[in-house]
């Protein structure tokens, strides 16, 4: 109970208005409808309730109760201190979106400087503030690609190792609408070669994951060569935390780099909120959808930030816009500006590496194991597939009877994928963690 | 003084966090594939801290004073929810872990999927959406997917009153419907007769925002439920003002089918500068099947212990997912804990208060400004920032004008069919000493526009940066900073 009534300040403020009860201030609503019961458990006060959420907390065993070793577009990084000390600062998380600049230079400066960061480490040349997450970002990437064809093209050449998740929604987006995608039914294990074949000059997109779904990290060169001849745009979706330490989309000549910014300071916290990342090339700026912040002047020369190119957006065009999204992840943009900052150029190159050489060290300990060998011998970088002599899900149950939490289970989104796990190691996994998960699985395979 | 960005602050060397030595064997780095430069600032720890702290100083916030931005509910956003969202058990659990692990987290889910619809008096809910906007999608493309599995295609038609937000008629737009336009009559409610006109067998939904955006309980509801219902649509609930309905009303009662809520306004989480939000979508009993999956279930095992147990499932008819994951669940802690702490009770009080509030300081400036409508109103209302013989006075002069008084403005020119529209929303957590004080201020500034105008045309005058240049900003796009020094030619 947050209000600051009293029963006087109630008196008197009905009085001022001329009513001698709040209820006559519903007379509105129809009657039969008016003053429903609601079914609710009694008001707590904030030590009961938080007593009771401590307990459900408790239900749930976290990364620093077991050692874990699932990733799949959500990674359990260390988030330095500093990074939620300014996200508690009440001048930021209880701020809107900033319409009034003169009283928000904190958060436009703040998306101004996450631009950069995302421009920086994508090659792109241009970043929207954000957007809801990886899976969202990438459907609207692929609307952008549509609006530059001018819905002339109705085809997208998607990998079928985009995260099934992200391509899920994008047929969610796209349902009932004259456009298709190909590309998820290709063998997961091939590369990017073999999505060739499928692009035509009906294709409006070609879209890959930057380490793929698999963890693996290839040459786009071709890919961005063979869509360029045909006219369409290459969109890849990105883990920013691997390109501290591989060339960069734009180095390939993408065109829209879309993503899941959660790795860059933001906590696991069962699936989100989460961070989309959204960037392009300058040509392409009027299709991104979002906020986009742009430096100017006052009135006085004084340099300052305002929200720009909202004619892009739906309280201008209605209709007529691009995108539907208003609110987007900004205090989860202030966490990756600040943590990226934080750690700046050298610290997020060590991370990454870090990431790199644990996961090849855990790669190769459990490849030495009889039965198990890595589904793909492409570089990889914080996560590899692993075939085992047994079905993952039994494996799993098996680990976390053991202490772990294993890999996930590819059967569950690849049919025949079963027997194939897939294993995340960040700069947390120990080498303690990886030498146990090793031996356990050693165990659970010899029975 | 202005604050220098984090690149201009950059020095090559310097260095914030460290990691430790890799406790593993090095391997080999593919060389062809790794990158040359990573052009990212070089800060010390002290110096980003202060750099967003300084930025955080040129920052508006409900923790600072009264943010009566229409539509947006900015009410008070408890401290108590922050530490519970961070609490390890609910931060520093993985999306994908097996359901046995994280039985507290889907009971959480659950719970407040059933709190949600019973709020609402819906049948079904997805916690899925990330936003308001998010939700309306889904809901649109459920219309859709009905539509379609009841062999009725043809339906491609959504209406939307001329009140309503922009994100409405963007998401029809966007799921492949023909947006029509409703006007609202004298009263400021849907106009009938319009709506009759457009009541045929094309007509899929239509999108209700109730109270509408004027602030005011559609008085005809129940009427535009039957005629949308009886030509076959179904009735869409925008639930961005669901703050005046708390205990109120049920809109699954009043006719709506599906509704979003927005969790970031009506149940307290922050608004964060622009998000996360996090926008649960509801339903009625015949659309319950075509929710976004998974959703929480719970299925009691007799295993001799007493909590049910919960796991994820896909409805049959599901239109799909809507995101990676199961949505924002940091503001679903946040949200549950809002709810505990009311009861039944406790948020029809929020609801009464919010609508006290607003009838409140409507009253106290009613005579000064211009009532478009003048009803009572819910928990909002909107008054029109112009006075016949100023003809040079906006409603933009007045809100800057409102930062030099200390208070954040009202929405500007929302909704768009009232004239230098100012819409005000104080929620329930003002007092009213506060409301008192706003009040003061708008007479105060309704005053100055007669007597000074040009100190409202030039403000604000005390906030740290003047009023901005935009066309600038889109005329000469500069959308990132300078590189760091080693990098800039
Ligand atoms: C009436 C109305 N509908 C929809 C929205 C969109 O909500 P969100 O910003 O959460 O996407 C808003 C947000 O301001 C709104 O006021």
């Amino acid at each position: 109970m947050y209000h600051p009534h009293t029963e006087s300040d109630r008196e008197e403020m009905l009085k001022a208005i001329g009513k001698s009860s709040i209820e006559q201030l519903f007379d509105a609503v129809p009657k039969a409808f008016r003053f429903p019961e609601l079914k609710l458990p009694p008001r707590l006060t904030e030590m009961e309730a938080m007593g009771l959420l401590q307990d459900l907390a408790e239900g749930n065993e976290t990364s620093r109760d077991l050692p874990m070793f699932l990733g799949a577009g959500a990674y359990n990084h260390y988030i330095p201190a500093a990074v939620d000390f300014i996200l508690k600062r009440g001048e930021f998380y209880t701020a809107y979106t900033p319409y009034q600049p003169e009283i928000s230079q904190g958060t436009l400066q703040a998306i101004f400087e996450f631009q950069s960061h995302v421009v920086n480490l994508t090659g792109m040349e241009v970043s929207n503030a954000s957007h809801y997450d990886g899976a969202t970002a990438a459907a609207e990437a692929l609307n952008m690609a549509r609006m530059v064809s001018r819905n002339k093209r109705t085809k997208a050449v998607i990998s079928p190792a985009l995260h099934p998740h992200y391509r899920e929604t994008i047929d969610t987006y796209i349902q009932g609408e004259n456009f298709t995608v190909v590309g998820p039914e290709l063998d997961p294990a091939s590369s990017p070669d073999a999505l060739f074949g499928l692009i035509d000059e009906d294709t409006a997109v070609v879209m890959v994951q930057y380490p793929d779904f698999f963890g693996r990290i290839y040459d786009l060169s071709a890919l961005a060569e063979k869509a360029h001849a045909v006219g369409a745009l290459l969109s890849v979706s990105v883990n920013p935390l691997a390109l501290a330490m591989f060339k960069s989309p734009g180095e390939y000549d993408a065109d829209i780099v879309s993503g899941e910014g959660q790795p860059l300071g933001i906590p696991l916290s069962y699936g989100g909120p989460y961070l989309g990342l959204l960037a392009t090339k300058e040509k392409y700026v009027r299709t991104i959808a979002g906020r986009l912040v742009g430096e100017t002047v006052d009135v006085n020369g004084k340099s300052g930030y305002v929200l720009t190119l909202s004619t892009r957006e739906q309280h201008i065009k209605r209709d007529k816009a691009g995108s539907n999204i208003c609110s987007n992840q900004g205090l989860m943009m202030l966490a990756a500006t600040v943590y990226v900052s934080l750690l700046g150029r050298e610290g997020l190159k060590e991370v990454a590496a870090l990431n790199y050489h644990k996961a090849h060290y855990a790669a190769e300990q459990i490849a030495s194991l009889d039965g198990f060998e890595l589904w793909s011998d492409a570089v990889f970088f914080n996560e590899f597939a692993v075939r085992c002599p047994m079905p993952v899900a039994e494996l799993n149950e098996e680990l976390l009877d053991a202490g772990i939490i294993g890999g996930l289970d590819l059967g569950d989104a690849y049919p025949g994928m079963e027997n194939v796990m897939l294993v995340a190691v960040t700069e947390m996994t120990s080498k303690e963690d990886i030498d146990y998960l090793v031996t356990a699985l050693q165990e659970v395979a010899n029975g | 003084m202005a604050e220098t960005t984090i690149y201009d602050k950059s020095s090559p060397g310097r260095r914030g966090v460290r990691f430790p030595q890799p406790d593993v064997p090095l391997t080999k780095l593919p060389e062809s594939l790794m990158r040359k430069e990573l052009p990212l600032p070089e800060v010390s720890e002290n110096e980003v801290v202060r750099h967003f702290t300084r930025l955080s100083q040129l920052n508006y916030g409900v923790d600072i004073g009264f943010y009566p931005l229409g539509s947006c509910t900015m009410k008070y956003n408890p401290k108590v929810n922050e530490a519970a969202a961070r609490l390890p058990g609910f931060a520093l659990i993985h999306p994908l872990q097996p359901v046995d692990t994280v039985q507290g987290a889907l009971h959480l889910m659950y719970e407040l999927q059933e709190h949600l619809k019973e709020i609402g008096g819906f049948a079904g809910m997805t916690l899925q959406p990330a936003a308001g906007a998010h939700g309306e999608l889904t809901g649109v493309l459920i219309i859709k997917k009905f539509h379609e599995v009841n062999g009725e295609p043809q339906r491609n038609k959504i209406l939307i009153p001329d009140s309503a937000h922009g994100t409405n008629p963007a998401t029809s737009a966007m799921s492949g419907f023909k947006v029509v336009e409703i006007p609202s009559d004298g009263r400021g409610n849907v106009d009938l007769e319009a709506l009759r006109a457009e009541c045929d067998e094309t007509l899929a939904g239509f999108m209700l925002t109730n109270p509408n955006t004027l602030g005011l309980f559609d008085e005809n509801v129940c009427d535009i439920s039957a005629l949308v219902h009886e030509a076959g649509g179904l009735m869409y609930g925008d639930g961005a003002n669901m703050n005046a309905l708390l205990g109120i009303a049920k809109p699954g009662e009043f006719g709506v089918d599906i509704m979003h809520y927005n969790l970031h306004k009506t149940f307290s989480t922050p608004h964060g500068g622009g998000g996360p939000g996090s926008g649960p979508v509801g339903v009625c009993e015949r659309l319950v099947d075509f929710l976004p999956g998974p959703v929480v279930v719970a299925e009691t095992i007799d295993d001799g212990f007493e909590m049910p147990f919960y796991r994820f499932d896909v409805p049959k008819y599901s239109i799909g997912r809507m995101k990676a994951f199961h949505g924002h669940f940091g503001m679903m802690v946040r949200a549950y804990a809002y709810i505990l702490a009311h009861g039944a009770e406790g948020l029809r009080e929020v609801s009464e208060y919010a609508v006290l509030n607003a009838n409140y300081l409507m009253h106290k400036l009613k005579g000064v400004y211009k009532l478009p409508y003048d009803r009572v109103c819910m928990h909002e209302f909107v008054i029109e920032g112009r006075w016949s013989g100023i003809e040079d006075i906006h409603a933009l002069d007045i809100s800057k004008r409102l930062m030099d008084y200390g208070f954040h403005p009202p929405t500007n020119y929302f909704p768009l069919i009232v004239r230098e529209a100012l819409m005000i929303e104080p929620t329930e957590t003002e007092s009213i000493e506060t409301l008192d004080a706003f009040a003061e201020a708008m007479l105060r500034i309704a005053e100055e526009a007669k007597t000074n105008p040009e100190i409202l045309h030039e403000a604000p005058h005390n906030t740290p940066i003047g009023r901005l240049d935009e066309v600038q900003a889109a005329k000469n796009l500069i959308l990132c900073c300078g590189l760091p020094t080693q990098y800039a030619e």
